[in-house]
């Protein structure tokens, strides 16, 4: 158990370290002027060249990379991320507040695709080629050929502007003070967002559940089950369900880098404060700092799922808990 | 309903009776003669243990065929075209009590189409035809599946037949009838069967906590067979049970199915391997090109001359001990027109016969499914 641990452990710091160069690499590569982008276009237009190359001194720009990296990469492992240029506070903080929203977003999503598309998907395979069957593979067909933006503009359409039923944007009302807003509100603000991001999520999790539940049904023990007299809907309860949960578990965690994909776009249709949305402030604001420290923290997400999932596949699976037990 | 529609029915009864006293009739007859071994009857021959207890087969089909609707694999594929297959046409077999009755043909030739249509399972492409008696009784889509595990239970070949992520003894055990109390009571009950079948086919009570993958070969096929046995069936439908075994062991590992048959059950064992049936079988089904070409007691297969069919004597050449030989022209079935294996000329009926007998690599099972 320890050793599992500790392999695991090494893994995450390799992975860490691995995401931290590449996306320090990447982002010096690109054509963002940190004089530029601090100073403003206006300022630096207007600025003399003594100060001009003052200010260079003061943002490295004629530090070599590998340098610039090992200053950022100590002061990351002592827990300072930077400063947020756009947000102006510590990019440890505005990812915090910003996960907070974004969190809460992902999980509704993720716990609602995860159950309705294994439900579905279920459905679906094991009574392959009925309606029920038709009507989820259509649905799936047309949302997963679906941009995740274009289905937040037509729910914002249909639900917020037409029928009036949620808020056009944010997270919270408008011009309301921070402590009058209540659970309600804060439910009522991130309804649509999660339904648009679960709809999209739904598709995928259903469609390889489908595949799977085939997959299952067409075993030679389902086969030997119901030779044995057990009905279709038997055998997929008690055979069915308990061969589906390893996948499951794959597929639910994998949706993990999915959802978190999705709710980029979500959020900016939406103008949901939230992880994404400060992904795409930073990308386009040139706010390096916040842009490497979301790349990382969205790295570690991604790991952790994975390891979640590996975890409980040792615990799920006896071929996997009980190895070398063949006796 | 009109005077006229009762005076129908009721003249269809009789005419029902009076053809079921006459069928009674014949069967009993069928009973007294005794007939002798080669004897031919429903198109079969009698072993020695065949029985005809209360005067009929445990298990018969008549006329059975089994037909897919598929697209054509050769066309392309927005063209391609439906088009019917019948990889089982008009096929008769028989289960006596007391008998083991040994299906014989090719792998991949579907073979075990016909065990899914014994036991009322079809794939939904599927099409059957044909009339099915269990026990004398006449048997539709819904009576079979009725029976299904209870009166006609099946052996599968494999330990993936088995769920990998339950344990043994809870699938043998299967799932427990009834609500409440009456399930918990069911389930008991259940338990208690499964760990005196345990018993009796040398399985540890430890095996019931164990996992598919942990288990051996030997002991997954007597954990396959107790399945089979939950539910006291009289016929069991063994499809393939001893695969990638040696003839001896697999000989042994068939002494369970020779048990079960001496205590008054019948046995279809589905097989491509000739001299395994001709050693633990009662009677050989010799089957061809979706059907049963000849349905005859093991004893034929001491000479070409008692055979019928000229693939089951292509047959009894391909055997080890008559050297593996085809040979030229059906009917022509002695020494003297024996030719080598590979000869040039060598016919559809003898390259199938080596085929059946695992001379040549089979096709995998997995095509028989269509």
């Amino acid at each position: 158990m320890a050793k599992y641990i500790l392999h695991n452990a090494l893994r995450f710091l390799l992975l860490m370290a691995a995401v931290s160069v590449v996306v320090f690499t990447l982002v010096s590569l690109s054509p963002v002027d940190p004089v530029q982008a601090n100073v403003g276009q206006a300022a630096l237009l207007s600025m003399s060249p003594e100060k001009r190359a003052q200010l260079d001194a003061y943002w490295g720009v004629g530090t070599p990379l590998p340098e610039r990296y090992l200053s950022w990469a100590s002061a990351l492992l002592q827990g300072d991320m930077g400063t947020s240029l756009r947000y102006n506070a510590p990019v440890a903080q505005v990812i915090a507040a910003r996960a907070a929203n974004s969190l809460a977003l992902m999980a509704i999503a993720w716990v609602a695709s995860g159950v309705i598309g294994f439900a579905l998907g279920v459905l679906a395979g094991v009574r392959r080629g009925s309606l029920a069957d038709k009507l989820v593979k259509g649905y799936c067909f047309v949302l997963a050929a679906s941009p995740t933006f274009w289905i937040g503009l037509l729910f914002l359409m249909v639900f917020a502007v037409g029928l009036g039923w949620f808020p056009l944007g944010f997270s919270v009302p408008v011009g309301k003070a921070a402590a009058d807003v209540t659970l309600l509100d804060a439910l009522h603000h991130i309804a649509l967002p999660a339904i648009t991001l679960s709809v999209v999520g739904v598709a995928n999790v259903a469609l390889h559940t489908r595949e799977k539940t085939i997959d299952v049904m067409e075993s030679d023990y389902v086969r030997f089950a119901r030779a044995r007299g057990m009905s279709t809907w038997q055998v997929a309860r008690r055979h069915g369900l308990r061969n589906l949960v390893l996948p499951a578990i794959t597929l639910q965690f994998a949706q993990i880098s999915e959802i978190f994909g999705g709710s980029v776009l979500v959020e900016q249709v939406f103008s949901y404060p939230g992880l994404g949305q400060a992904a795409v402030t930073a990308g386009l604001g040139g706010d390096v700092a916040l842009l490497a420290g979301i790349a990382l923290v969205s790295a570690a997400l991604v790991f952790g799922g994975n390891l979640a999932a590996n975890v409980l596949y040792g615990v799920v699976d006896p071929r996997m808990r009980r190895r070398g037990g063949a006796r | 309903m009109t005077e006229d529609g009762k005076r129908a029915l009721r003249e269809d009864a009789q005419r029902e009776d009076a053809q079921r006293e006459r069928m009674r009739h014949e069967d009993a007859r069928h009973e007294q003669t005794r007939h002798e071994d080669a004897q031919a009857h429903h198109h079969h021959t009698h072993a020695p243990a065949s029985r005809h207890a209360h005067g009929h087969h445990l298990l018969q089909v008549e006329d059975l065929t089994v037909s897919f609707r598929m697209y054509d694999a050769e066309e392309p594929y927005l063209a391609a075209r439906q088009r019917e297959v019948r990889p089982i046409e008009r096929l008769s077999i028989s289960v006596h009590a007391g008998e083991i009755v040994a299906v014989v043909g090719a792998s991949g030739s579907g073979k075990s189409l016909l065990a899914d249509a014994v036991m009322g399972l079809f794939e939904p492409n599927a099409t059957v035809t044909g009339r099915i008696w269990f026990d004398g009784e006449p048997m539709d889509a819904a009576a079979l599946a009725r029976v299904r595990g209870r009166g006609i239970a099946l052996v599968p070949q494999s330990v993936a037949s088995l769920d990998p992520l339950m344990k043994v003894g809870a699938f043998v055990r299967g799932a427990a009838c009834g609500r409440g109390r009456a399930r918990r009571e069911d389930a008991a009950q259940r338990a208690r069967r499964q760990r005196e079948l345990f018993a009796r086919y040398g399985l540890a009570p430890e095996v019931e906590d164990l996992y598919p993958h942990e288990l051996s070969g030997g002991m997954a096929r007597r954990v396959l067979l107790c399945c089979a046995l939950m539910d006291a069936p009289r016929v069991i439908v063994a499809d393939e049970p001893t695969p990638g075994l040696d003839l001896e062991l697999a000989v042994r590992a068939m002494d369970d199915f020779r048990a079960f048959a001496d205590a008054g059950g019948g046995v279809m064992l589905i097989t491509h391997d000739i001299e395994l049936a001709l050693r633990v079988a009662d009677r050989v089904a010799v089957f061809k090109d979706g059907t049963v070409v000849e349905e005859t007691a093991v004893a034929n297969f001491a000479a070409p001359e008692l055979l019928e069919h000229p693939f089951s004597r292509a047959l009894w050449h391909a055997l080890p001990e008559h050297g593996f030989a085809a040979f030229a022209g059906a009917g022509a079935g002695t020494a003297t027109s024996r030719k080598s294996a590979d000869a040039p000329g060598e016919g559809p009926a003898e390259a199938g016969a080596r085929r059946a007998a695992g001379a040549a690599a089979a096709p995998s099972e997995g095509g028989e499914a269509l």
